[in-house]
């Protein structure tokens, strides 16, 4: 029976296709004795040939997905199947003890999980996940349990889980996974994130769709309205189908203003950019009509692998940003790790606070090889294209001037080596931290340009952590405090002959783009799909008519005014 | 049997991915083929036996073989260690 499933609208388009869960069955083993040792030692190499073929369709996938860098760490899984000190003591188990394949393999198991574990280097702990990963597999087949991985889909599906973690949205085939749909989250959480940048449609925050969605059942994912059925009568499909149908024309009439450029009815241009993850996101920014790249996070570089990049590494992914980008602009972001980005391989310790920690630039400036590793990747790449260089994180100008001081270190020792680098290198800053946009003025005579990372400005305005559902209530994005910020922020840049940008979710929001266009703001950074809905809206918006209105919805008191204000008097 | 001793090189030690490597190396050969280090002794033909044993630089390990391939194996072990960057 039809059932409809409320939560956040992640990322829009509409999805129709069979449900794949994405949870792990729960494994039970009973330890009970058996007679045929031979018998159990042959279903033992039998669930150890199915998982080791399924493990190699994996790899395989990971590679053509993200690159043979990231699928080399199933390649250590299949070597946990055939090695011979954990199958050898396995067998030698099941014939000592009479134990059945499944307990013998979870005995020898734990056992080496519980080694790993009690090593004193976090990276040798995380094997324990690895063994643990690799033996669920084999048991889940040794008990006829499906054992779910994101890499193992091979049919059009949409993706049902609690939440996707960076590691599992890694593994997904797009060619496949049409929509997700998770019980936590909200719009700016990872798997959002990433649902927007791969184009898929998607609903979070569910709540409920974990328990009530069946593996294979046929549902919808409307992403616009943030709403899945599950097991749709043939009504709601017909529907559905057609609003699938009205937002393709829509998509093929925004389409059109690809090649255009970014003008308001009123004839003045701003500039309409992109948020990337990796070079291969290029491509859509592009076929999406962006007229840049606002913001590149580079740490996706440093994700998902066991040590550090090299400077060669980075710099071929920074030169394939700046060379696809045929001399647009290109604003990369440095390292932005800690908060709710980890890196095991550095070896961090755990924060009370990691939002409000050890991150980011912060890092950057204590581990400064880290940082002129980055950084002389950059300056070499600089050469390639038009490249912008922003620190995160900004607190305070000594940290800004430090963190240019390196950068500008760096370019000349690379000048003295003789690599050429680039002299027009606009050096930035984010503007995340409220201090800085308080004393923006300030900043804005030794910045080249700010860029309002909105997400991070609203969670450390209001004091609300954007992951935690009960206070999601205030992460408002229009509270006229968050408008004062940003525009004390448009107006020091622009006091300073310098340009503002925003590459948060902000910028890219149907009610949000009439207030920041009133407030002047030069660059609106975006993920790609939102672009063309952007560059039509604000060419039905005068920018002369929307600026008589600053001073007033700048002194509303609430939220809703600021909502109710645009809908009557800025659409 | 036949023996060699290598230095670690790499500022990651003996991690996984190299670790992969080694040990797929050594599956190709029938001789029985040991490392050593720190006093304890792992079969190199074990992914987990490696690294378990936690090798970090400047470590020196010795890495024996057994067997009717002993020699083909020992050289092929050190081809890899050097691709690897691993060590010398």
């Amino acid at each position: 029976m039809s059932e409809k499933i409320t939560g956040i609208a992640a990322s829009s388009g509409i999805a129709i296709a069979k449900v794949f869960v994405l949870a792990n069955p729960e494994i039970v083993i009973e330890r009970k004795t058996i007679s045929d040792k031979a018998g159990e030692v042959e279903r033992l190499e039998k669930a150890l040939a199915t998982s080791k073929s399924e493990l190699e369709v994996i790899r395989d996938n990971a590679k053509v997905e993200l690159g043979a860098d990231k699928a080399a760490i199933f390649d250590a899984h299949l070597l946990v199947l055939s090695d011979p000190e954990l199958v050898g003591a396995v067998k030698s188990k099941i014939e000592s003890d009479s134990l059945s394949a499944e307990a013998a393999l979870d005995d020898v198991s734990s056992m080496f999980i519980s080694m790993f574990e009690n090593m004193d280097n976090d990276y040798m702990k995380e094997r324990a996940a690895d063994i643990r990963d690799v033996s669920k597999r084999v048991i889940s087949h040794l008990l006829n349990l499906q054992f779910a991985s994101p890499a193992s889909i091979t049919e059009e599906t949409i993706v049902v889980a609690e939440d996707l973690t960076p590691s599992d949205t890694a593994q997904l085939n797009r060619k496949y996974v049409k929509g997700f749909a998770t019980d936590i989250g909200g719009r700016t959480s990872h798997s959002a994130i990433m649902s927007r940048s791969m184009e898929i449609p998607a609903v979070v925050g569910t709540k409920t769709i974990m328990e009530k969605a069946e593996q294979g059942v046929l549902a919808i994912v409307d992403g616009l309205s943030g709403e899945v059925i599950l097991d749709p009568t043939p009504e709601e499909l017909d529907e559905y189908k057609k609003k699938q149908a009205d937002f393709q024309a829509q998509q093929e009439e925004w389409k059109k203003l690809v090649n255009e450029s970014t003008k308001t009815a009123d004839g003045h241009h701003v500039e309409l950019a992109a948020n990337i993850g990796n070079p291969g996101d290029i491509e859509g920014v592009l076929n999406n009509g962006g007229e840049a790249v606002g913001l590149y996070r580079t740490e996706f570089l440093y994700m998902g692998r066991d040590k550090l990049p090299t400077e060669d590494e980075q710099f071929e992914a920074y030169k394939a940003v700046l060379e696809k980008m045929e001399g647009k602009p290109v604003v990369i972001r440095t390292l932005d790790i800690g908060g709710d980005k980890e890196l095991p391989y550095l070896d961090l310790p755990k924060e009370m606070n990691p939002f409000l920690g050890f991150r980011a630039i912060r890092l950057c400036l204590e581990q400064q090889d880290i940082f002129r590793t980055q950084l002389r990747a950059l300056l070499r790449a600089s050469s390639y294209g038009q490249l912008k260089v922003m620190f995160p994180m900004i607190a305070t100008l000594n940290e800004f001037r430090e963190a240019k001081g390196i950068l500008l270190e760096e370019k000349e020792k690379l000048v003295a080596e003789g690599t050429s680098v680039s002299d027009n290198i606009e050096i930035g800053m984010m503007v995340e931290i409220p201090s800085t946009a308080v004393l923006a003025d300030r900043f804005a005579k030794e910045v080249d340009f700010f860029s309002i990372g909105t997400n991070d400005l609203i969670q450390y305005t209001m004091a609300a952590d954007r992951m935690n559902e009960r206070v999601s209530y205030l992460y408002q994005p229009y509270n006229p405090s968050i408008l004062r910020l940003i525009n004390n922020v448009i107006t020091a840049a622009h006091n300073e002959g310098k340009w503002a940008g925003m590459c948060g979710e902000m910028a890219g929001d149907e009610t949000a783009i009439p207030l920041l266009l009133a407030l002047g703001l030069d660059e609106f950074s975006m993920s790609a799909t939102s672009i063309l809905p952007a560059r039509s809206q604000l060419a039905k918006l005068s920018k002369e008519e929307l600026t008589k209105h600053k001073e007033t919805f700048l002194n509303l008191d609430t939220v809703d005014e600021v909502i109710d204000y645009v809908k009557t008097h800025l659409s | 049997m036949v023996e060699k001793i290598f230095k670690v090189t790499s500022s990651a030690g003996i991690h996984a991915r190299p670790a992969t490597s080694l040990v797929n190396k050594a599956s190709q050969f029938n001789s029985d083929l040991d490392i050593e280090y720190n006093g304890r002794k792992a079969n190199l033909k074990s992914i987990m036996g490696v690294m378990a044993m936690g090798i970090q630089q400047g470590a020196e390990v010795k890495i024996s073989a057994q067997g009717s391939d002993e020699n083909e194996a020992i050289q092929a072990i050190e081809e890899t260690m050097k691709s690897e960057g691993l060590g010398e």
